[in-house]
């Protein structure tokens, strides 16, 4: 058995190899648009500030997402009964701005199985990297208008007065659905983070 | 085969409240993280292949506006491997590093060293059938940092990966062998187990060196995964 090659903190100089959006000369791998013509789902925008244990906004943090289409099919190479039918990669990847914010332009995912086959809350995977965070940190966001929060086999292992900073805010901005998923790393409202 | 990924591996990594680098102060949660099950969500991960690498992405000494960049020329080859030490193929590897004068290309950055317009510093790279990957780049130089009093970053080249799942991803740092600067920064020192600091350092490697051109580094890389019925030994 072999160990892991050890984490590192991404540092603050991350962007221009890793979100150069158009701002430096480097071809993007991943954006926050994961919008394709032929994904399955209803069109969101995901948004949200990263602060720090001061809930000063983080300016130099990256967050990523990993998601099922709206019909709850995982972008895999074969296996696990998903289907990779469209050219939806699942996944996306944005710098924070100088307030702190990112943002995604999505789909809502559909719902997918837990291990036990029962379905799970439909959800995204989020990884957060950040100047001064040596090891990145994994959490999830739900969605405040899904009934089915109520019975996720994730979120009830999670303290139900800490379960609201997993769940993301519906709003309506010029007759366009956003979700605010704010992540505060430390302090009053701190976001759960998972142990995976 | 089914990959499972054993939570006792993770023990390597920092603990993100490492004091002696300052920033983690007010960017680590202080509430306990909470253990969940792997899901269909974590068992999987974003897939880019062959179609994501353009040709000379891996040789970051190809990128220049008029020529190539200032610096020691290196080969900068490795394996990808998961925790059976078994290859990693289609692993998808990014880095990014400063130029020989120690400067990052990024609005942000003030230190007073030139840029070099031969040399923007990021790569990418896909993991061949054997978890192996190859970079020509140059090697990086030292810079100084705020964190404490005449504090420098020993050289180092940022990596990030993608394995076989969202939970296999990888943001890491590789430094040169031999590096004063090692033994007064905290962030290699946050990983405090003396071995696994030790595989983030990469080594001279003369068989790959090519006569008359360039010096050889060879940086192994370990990513989270086992094989869930291992074979009996």
């Amino acid at each position: 058995m072999s160990g892991l090659t050890p984490s590192q903190t991404v540092g603050p100089w991350f962007a221009y190899g890793l979100t150069p959006n158009g701002q430096y000369d480097w071809s993007d791998l991943a954006t926050g648009n994961l919008i394709t013509p032929d994904v399955a789902g209803d069109r969101i925008r995901i948004e949200g500030v990263v602060s720090d244990g001061d809930g000063a906004p983080m300016p130099d943090a990256m967050i990523e997402i990993w998601q099922a289409d709206g019909q709850g099919r995982l972008p895999v190479r074969g296996g696990n009964g998903a289907t990779p039918n469209t050219s939806f990669k699942g996944f996306g990847r944005s710098p924070t701005d100088p307030k702190g914010l990112f943002w995604f332009d999505t789909v809502k995912p559909g719902a997918i199985a837990a291990p036990d086959g029962k379905p799970q809350a439909p959800h995204i995977l989020v990884a957060v990297f950040a100047r001064g965070l040596l090891t990145h940190l994994y959490t999830r966001l739900y969605f405040a208008d899904e009934a089915a929060n109520a019975s996720d086999p994730i979120l009830k292992l999670v303290p139900a007065d800490r379960r609201d900073t997993l769940i993301a805010k519906k709003e309506t901005r010029g007759g366009k659905t956003v979700y605010r998923f704010d992540i505060r790393i430390q302090g009053e409202g701190e976001t759960v983070f998972f142990d995976v | 085969m089914s990959i499972v990924y054993p939570i006792d591996s993770m023990k390597v990594h920092p603990s993100r409240a490492f004091a002696g680098y300052k920033s983690t102060a007010k960017r680590h949660p202080v509430k306990p993280l909470i253990i969940v099950p792997h899901t269909m969500s974590e068992l999987t991960g974003p897939v880019y292949g062959h179609d994501a690498i353009r040709p000379g992405d891996e040789d970051l000494t190809a990128h220049g506006k008029t020529g190539e960049p200032l610096g020691e020329r290196i080969v900068l080859h490795g394996y990808v491997l998961d925790e059976d030490a078994r290859p990693v193929p289609d692993a998808l590897v990014e880095i990014w590093q400063t130029n020989a004068a120690g400067r990052y290309i990024h609005v942000g950055e003030k230190h007073p060293a030139p840029l070099d317009p031969n040399f923007t510093g990021a790569g990418r790279a896909l993991t061949d059938k054997d978890g192996h990957y190859k970079f020509v780049t140059i090697k990086p130089g030292a810079y100084p940092w705020g964190n404490h009093h005449n504090a420098w970053r020993p050289a180092h080249i940022h990596f990030s990966l993608f394995g076989r799942s969202f939970l296999s991803r990888l943001v890491t740092q590789m430094y040169f062998p031999g590096d004063p600067l090692l033994e007064y920064d905290p962030i290699s020192q946050s990983v405090t187990d003396l071995k696994a600091r030790a595989r983030m350092i990469c080594s001279f490697d003369l068989d790959n060196t090519v006569p008359e051109w360039a010096l050889a580094y060879r940086f192994d890389i370990v990513l989270r995964g086992r094989d869930a019925t291992p074979m009996e030994h």
